[in-house]
């Protein structure tokens, strides 16, 4: 059999009408990293309950650390940590005493318990607050808490179900660190997030749910090459109207240009990349458009995102598309003679 | 499997000295709560204590139990089994909003059974039901209780009222677990409580009942239950309640703690 960490096949979890999880299939390698991303309500949580044992799967298999989750989920607890995507410690404990408790769960001595709560402790600022009864925590603290909790034994296999959510910056890469110190070690880990950044930094292979399946996977660069080419910045000049911008470059895009009025800037996603720069131009010039920088680069990976779940922020909306006001404006360059200064 | 199994190292051998040692921390978390919530430690505390003052200065005058020199000797008996009960209500709200808060979800990924969480918080029960027994007896004795069949009779009414405490801690256990709300849990683990409370010989005999309530009473186990603990506090035949007492008790644990280890392996979050 293989060494994964994680493989499921055709997983399938219903909840009354709602399909949660419509046939995903999934595969980690031991020492791995997987970013799990997809809108709210992909079922991504669903998911991470599903594997570390607390939810049956209607339909479909997980092994986790080399077991099956509905027919030997003992074994599988006995190699997970789990941080759920809501921090679940106890207020009337202490920081240290919530992680005492959970690492002699574990089967950690006092002593080691205690060693491990210490340090991890130390590595997510909460050194501070460790005394203090978690009822006094802030909202960041609590959720590191929760994710130290899921640390202290070591478990080879880790699920983080949006461990950084509501993390200051200092919090998060503290964690960051953390985790890349863990999976260099050789730790697997599972982590689902909305910050594709995070995704990035961490993970090795992402893969992007929504509603309940798989709908692209891959390393960041694969995906960003899957989310339709290249992308064109357009930084338009000071006084210019970004509607008629993108309406005049639309046509040569292979999506939707998409308008960012906050940073006066149009971005056209292009199939055939540097080749259509001279029309890009041409196109400007015949409408007396000014653009103070012109850049094409690959997608950011948020972009990818974005494209890949339909969910193009930022993309006209269809009573203003460039579609519908193209033909006030630019449509036939060599149509209508206007100044180029 | 086992190439598999090497690769991802088991972290926590399962020997049943392992299942002890996790309803000891989960005991000691519980315990832990108690102190520190002011109000729980009220309820556990000032509650039972009024129940003696209360029933002993409100009945004490009206009530005259034929065999017995004092109204308070009648009556301790039959408050354990109150305050107990009551007690218990809380064991339901505990676990509702461990529930709520996502404690049982982390509980159930770790590497312990689900008795063993349930465990702890009915030992932890069991602990602050003996020093309740404690406190219970004290301000009884200040007000004229005595037991009157000597120590090892003393013992096992206090081991009694536990054990009622054992099975009313599963019983909300299994209540708080199906209700899955913390005030519904509450209010339905006083509901049997108030109502066979009432109708039991906790108060006044059953003789003085009208005689349709007297069957119900008779064979009400909070009567039953009580009625066992007088005989070892007050002295007389105890073999036989004491019996009947010990046979509801486990016939409430044998429904009681499947029903909720049962509902614990499918618990989850809302
Ligand atoms: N216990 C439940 N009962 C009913 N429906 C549920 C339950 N849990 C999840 N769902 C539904 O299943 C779908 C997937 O939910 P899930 O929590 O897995 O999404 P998610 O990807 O984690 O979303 P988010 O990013 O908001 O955390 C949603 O439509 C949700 O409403
Ligand atoms: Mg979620």
């Amino acid at each position: 059999m293989t060494d994964a960490a994680i493989t499921t096949e055709g997983l399938t979890k219903r909840f009354g009408p709602v399909l949660a999880l419509n046939g995903v299939d999934l595969e980690l390698p031991a020492g791995g990293v997987l970013g799990l991303l997809g809108p709210n309500g992909a079922g991504k949580t669903t998911l991470v309950r599903i594997l570390a044992t607390l939810l049956r799967p209607d339909q479909g298999r997980a092994r986790v650390a080399g077991f099956d989750v509905s027919k030997r989920p003992a074994e599988v607890r006995r190699r997970i940590g789990l941080s759920g995507q809501y921090a679940a410690v106890d207020p009337f404990l202490t920081g240290a005493e919530n992680l005492i408790m959970i690492g002699r769960l574990y089967g950690l001595t006092r002593r080691k318990a205690s060693h491990r709560a210490a340090e991890l402790a130390a590595q997510l600022q909460l050194t501070e607050g460790a005394g203090r009864l978690v009822r006094t925590y802030s909202g960041g603290m609590r959720r590191r808490l929760d994710v130290a909790a899921s640390l202290i034994a070591a478990p080879p296999v880790l699920f983080l179900d949006e461990p950084t959510t509501g993390l200051d910056p200092a919090g998060r890469l503290a964690l960051w660190n953390v985790l890349a110190q863990l999976t260099a070690e050789g730790t697997s880990l599972l982590l689902t997030t909305q910050y594709i950044e995070e995704a990035e930094r961490l993970a090795a292979t992402i893969v992007i749910i929504s509603s309940g399946q798989v709908i692209a996977r891959g390393t960041p660069d694969e995906l960003k090459a899957k989310a339709g080419g290249d992308r064109l910045d357009l930084q338009a000049a000071p006084g210019q109207d970004l509607r008629r911008l993108a309406a005049s470059i639309a046509a040569l895009g292979s999506r939707q240009p998409a308008v960012d009025e906050a940073a006066g800037r149009v971005v056209l996603p292009v199939a055939d990349g540097a080749a259509i720069l001279p029309d890009v131009v041409r196109r400007l010039t015949a409408a007396g458009l000014q653009v103070s920088a012109l850049a094409l680069r690959r997608p950011t990976l948020e972009e990818a995102f974005l494209a890949l779940t339909g969910q193009a922020a930022g993309t006209l909306p269809p009573e203003t598309s460039a579609a519908s006001s193209v033909p006030a404006d630019a449509p036939r360059p060599a149509g209508k003679k206007r100044s180029t200064s | 499997m086992t190439a598999v199994a090497t690769t991802a190292r088991p972290l926590h051998s399962q020997r049943p000295a392992r299942a002890l040692a996790d309803v000891a921390v989960i005991t000691g978390r519980n315990l832990r709560r108690l102190v520190r919530v002011p109000t729980l430690l009220a309820f556990a505390t000032v509650q039972p204590v009024l129940f003696v003052l209360l029933f002993t200065y409100a009945f004490g005058g009206a009530v005259h139990v034929p065999g017995t020199a004092r109204y308070i000797d009648y009556l301790l008996p039959g408050i354990f089994v109150l305050s107990i009960g009551f007690g218990a209500s809380q064991t339901g709200v505990a676990i509702a909003e461990d529930l709520g808060t996502g404690m049982i979800d982390r509980f159930r990924s770790l590497p312990i059974t689900g008795a063993a969480v349930l465990a702890g918080r009915v030992a932890a029960d069991a602990i602050r039901n003996l020093f309740v027994v404690g406190l219970m007896t004290g301000v009884g004795a200040a007000v004229g209780f005595r037991f009157h069949a000597g120590p090892v009779a003393a013992a096992a009414a206090v081991a009694l009222a536990v054990a009622t405490g054992v099975a009313f801690s599963w019983l909300n256990l299994l209540l708080g677990l199906a209700v899955r709300d913390p005030e519904s849990a509450g209010l339905a683990g006083i509901f049997p409580v108030v109502i066979l409370f009432f109708t039991s010989s906790t108060l006044v005999p059953v003789a003085t009942m009208p005689g349709w309530l007297q069957a119900f009473a008779k064979a009400n186990p909070v009567t039953v239950i009580a009625d066992a603990l007088r005989a070892l506090c007050l002295g007389g035949p105890a073999t036989r309640p004491v019996l009947e007492a010990t046979m509801w008790l486990a016939a409430l644990l044998a429904i009681t703690i499947p029903a909720a280890i049962g509902r614990y392996r499918h618990a989850i979050t809302p």
